[in-house]
């Protein structure tokens, strides 16, 4: 075999694949990076199927529209199809699609295990989704599956999700290995690394984090299944195991969990924010600081998901410093985000609206994330409703706001037609009001002493819940009009141009739209990437 | 649906109680004091971007500025921070001293979980009892018909007001959570582990809670009711149910007979079984199963004795009670499936049969 039999070069030569075959064995960063957010996008509404149902069972006290054991696989199932096949699958996806062409190289480093790292997916969603056809029902632990709530009390279908997570795993490692690599090695050669588009330094650091934090969610994972089958008391207090190790285990995963889902976002901001002001990201190097400073707090802050649990008085101290000292770097980046629009000169299309509201939601989830780490008061705010709804906020109009935000900005570049401003704005104003009025109530409720995860509950707590669902709906069905409008701007419109948006910058912008095949097979020239670089403004 | 509050049920509130205990009391204050702060700086940094939006749109100002950086405007906006939070670790950092301190405790009450009831246990005392979720909310009720739906129970938990009395807390089985808000505090249930926690009530009353931690099907029907009494009630109640205890040991030496298993059987029955079997007996489908018409109950009853004594081997939701139960309770409650509902075996089980199945 050639060269070119294995990776169609720009030359055409070697076979080009269609219909089916084209998307199973594609090597294309764009063709996988258009797999990745559809899968997403398929995924996101399925969690959000589950997430409706959670909603209409809760719509007020005394519902028997699921059992309760129902309930909790409800609960179980729509975080983990929310973390681990919406929101990091579209992340991945919107890497895919543009770290190359942010940085001038010609494909991912590695495209084959590109192709490989996608098509895991899919499986490890069939193996999670199996337990709702098997006798016991899905997984009800949780997203945490805690132990010993999953391990001797936990259904079969555990053992598929165990499975499920280590495809996942898999793939997200794989992922990231892949963006390093690309990052490090196929940049252009003039391009210096401070010089590097924010959404790529996110993307690089994000990528060392996931490279840590996954072989531990394997292990715990792995320690779990020994502990069901194998005889093993990893969790298990009565043969000299310890429950409160998962936790310890499950959080130093989990917790840098949560960064690499909203670091990537922050990378997003930090492209559309100058856009739309027509004005240079205020305190770049600061604002790549910031990433690092937070994605290595990170690392040590795990056990303020476990207050509760009745650690050592001193643990229980560093871990509130530690939680408190990451609101520093998060609020550099919510500062330094309000002084790039400082004096711009700004216009709010769809990208736009969307990165607003995420500065503004985003930082009430961050300021609610501080009242979190107050120990004292986190006794009373722990395992409530509070925690469902900062957990939302940072993730919902967090993350998730931030995707939709990248998907409106470069749509027009992947499809070469403007999206449809109109359907947008109305995306985005029933988005916003239906997510506070979903979301914002969930405070109240927590406040007062609901906790989470129940399937009913006492009728003072039935307002904010009634407020909660009926948001709930709106937010739902006002996501359709996302798919319309991507529908639309793929199957036509208006020509985008090279640069849609007349203030962005990036090496992206200086391609067709959308992009032939082939893209940077020759490095940008050093003029080009000073152009489009930071110091373009100068 | 239009909810007629005809049953009382607790007030609707919009933040954490204020509280009954010092533990509360600073837990509130340092609630109020954070949520001043945070409200404070999200109201700054919304008017500084709102500003921004209004004033620097492109309609009013055609051409952006061209600074994109300042040394000394990073400095600032990084030490500020730092300054504030100090400013909430130190009382923050005092407080959590002060709550993880212990007294000297005149009470000591050890409290497991378990799926899906507290059992609580007076250490010294000789007093312990099951709590478990109240009867009228069980089932497909309208809960506003239902006095405190979900967050009453059929014994709560008898603490003195004023008195420092020590909490242990435990799991029989998997994670729960003890929280009653107006304590000021939650606290893991592990098994395993014994966390305590002191405390001390400011004034007699009656304060809800529930778990708080995902623990299986019935999460969401494990209440906390905490009952505070003066200290002179206290003792008297404490008098009272060591009297009643030793009222039951008299009882023990009666003659065995099927009333007396039956009335013995349908106690247990009710504060225990009924969590999953159901009051009626039959069960909830595809989770636990019917006692009405089981083989097991009317089927050998050496089956019967094996699994209520050492539980499943198949579905660990069903414990091994012969650990906490007496072999009257055991025999009573075994009397009382085989002769209730549909089941009329006529079976009376004796102590001694409880005793040989151990």
């Amino acid at each position: 075999m050639t060269t070119d039999a294995l990776h169609p070069s720009a030359s055409g030569a070697g076979p080009v694949w269609r219909g089916w075959r084209r998307w199973l064995f594609t090597t294309s960063h764009k063709d996988i990076g258009t797999l990745y957010l559809t899968f997403s996008l398929i995924m996101f509404f399925a969690g959000g199927i589950l997430a409706e149902l959670i909603r209409a069972q809760l719509i007020q006290p005394g519902m028997r529209l699921v059992e309760p054991n129902t309930f909790n696989s409800l609960v179980s199932e729509h975080g983990l199809t929310m973390i681990f096949l919406a929101i990091m699958p579209a992340l991945v996806g919107l890497a895919n699609w543009q770290i190359p062409l942010m940085i001038g190289a010609p494909d991912m480093a590695l495209p084959r295990v590109n192709n490989w790292s996608f098509w895991l997916l899919p499986f490890a969603a069939i193996l999670l989704w199996s337990g709702f056809l098997m006798a016991g029902g899905a997984p009800d632990a949780g997203w945490t599956f805690y132990a010993p709530l999953s391990t001797k009390y936990g259904p079969p279908s555990i053992d598929f999700m165990i499975f499920a997570i280590h495809l996942m795993g898999i793939s997200s490692v794989m992922g990231a290995l892949n963006i390093i690599v690309t990052i490090i090695n196929l940049r252009a050669p003039s391009m210096r690394m401070m010089d590097m588009p924010l959404f790529v330094w996110s993307w690089l650091i994000t990528a060392f984090l996931l490279l840590l934090a996954m072989p531990i969610l394997a292990g715990v994972v792995t320690m779990v299944l020994a502990d069901r089958h194998f005889g093993t008391s990893f969790f298990n207090a009565a043969g000299g195991g310890d429950p409160v190790l998962f936790q310890h285990l499950f959080w130093f995963f989990g917790h840098p969990e949560v960064y690499i889902m909203i670091l990537p976002v922050f990378g997003v901001i930090s492209e559309i924010l100058p856009t739309f002001s027509r004005k240079p990201l205020f305190g770049r190097v600061s604002m790549i600081y910031a990433i690092a400073a937070i994605a290595l707090l990170s690392v040590i802050v795990w056990a303020h998901h476990m207050f509760a649990v009745g650690l050592p008085v001193t643990a229980q101290l560093f871990f509130m410093y530690s939680t408190m000292l990451i609101s520093v770097p998060t609020g550099v980046k919510v500062f330094n985000w309000t002084a790039t629009m400082w004096r711009g000169s700004l216009t709010f299309e769809t990208p736009m609206l969307f990165a607003l509201g995420f500065l503004f939601l985003f930082t009430i989830g961050g300021l609610s994330g501080l009242m979190l780490a107050d120990v004292p008061a986190d006794y009373q705010y722990t395992r409530s409703y509070f925690v469902v709804a900062h957990l939302h906020y940072v993730l919902v109009t967090g993350s998730l706001f931030g995707i939709i935000a990248a998907v409106y900005y470069w749509l027009p570049k992947w499809t070469g037609h403007r999206i449809d401003e109109r359907i947008g704005r109305w995306h985005f104003w029933l988005s916003l009001v239906s997510s506070n009025l979903l979301f914002f109530p969930m405070h109240f409720a927590g406040l007062s002493g609901m906790p989470r995860r129940v399937a009913d509950y006492a009728p003072q707590f039935a307002p904010f819940n009634l407020a909660s669902s009926i948001g709930a709906f709106i937010f739902g069905a006002s996501q359709l009009l996302f798919v319309w409008a991507v529908i639309k701007a793929i199957r036509g419109g208006e020509p985008a141009g090279d640069r849609p948006w007349e203030g962005a910058r990036g090496l992206e912008w200086t391609l067709p739209s959308p992009p032939p095949a082939h893209t940077f097979a020759t490095p940008p020239s050093p003029e080009v990437v000073r152009a489009e670089g930071p110091h373009g403004y100068d | 649906m239009a909810r007629t509050a005809i049953a009382p049920e607790e007030a609707l509130q919009f933040n954490i109680p204020y509280g009954v205990t010092a533990d509360s009391h600073l837990a509130w204050n340092m609630h109020m004091l954070v949520l001043a702060i945070v409200t404070a700086i999200g109201a700054g940094v919304f008017a500084v971007i709102l500003w921004s939006l209004v004033r620097h749109r492109r309609s009013r100002k055609p051409e952006a500025a061209r600074f994109s950086g300042s040394f000394w405007v990073e400095i600032v906006w990084t030490v500020a921070p730092v300054l504030i939070l100090i400013g909430i670790a130190i009382p923050a950092t005092r407080v959590l001293l002060i709550e993880n301190a212990h007294t000297n405790p005149k009470v000591t009450v050890e409290i497991r979980g378990s799926q899906w009831k507290w059992h609580y246990s007076y250490v010294g005392l000789g007093i312990n009892f099951f709590s478990n979720l109240a009867a009228d909310s069980r089932g497909d009720v309208n809960p506003s018909t239902v006095a405190f739906y979900l967050r009453d129970v059929d014994h709560p938990l008898i603490l003195p007001a004023r008195e420092d009395v020590q909490l242990l807390i435990t799991s029989d089985d998997v994670i729960h959570s003890w929280w009653v808000p107006e304590l000021g505090f939650k606290r893991d249930v592990i098994p395993g582990y014994i966390n305590r926690v002191d405390i001390n009530i400011d004034q007699p009353g009656v304060y809800r809670g529930q778990c708080a931690s995902l623990c299986g099907a019935g999460h969401a029907f494990m209440p906390i009711v905490v009952r505070a009494l003066a200290p002179d009630q206290f003792q008297a109640w404490v008098k009272d149910q060591q009297a009643t205890a030793v009222a039951q040991k008299n009882k023990a030496a009666a003659p065995w007979t099927k009333d007396l298993a039956m009335a013995a059987g349908a106690e247990v029955y009710g504060s225990i079984c009924a969590a999953c079997h159901q009051p009626d007996g039959k069960g909830v489908p595809g989770a636990f199963p019917a006692l009405d018409g089981s083989p097991v109950v009317n089927g050998p009853l050496a089956a019967h004795l094996k699994i209520v004594v050492h539980g499943s081997t198949r579905n660990p939701a069903m414990a091994a009670w012969g650990k906490q139960l007496d072999n009257r309770q055991i025999a009573g409650v075994i009397t009382y499936e085989r002769n209730s509902w549909g089941n009329h075996t006529g079976t009376l089980v004796t102590p001694e049969q409880v005793e040989t199945a151990r």
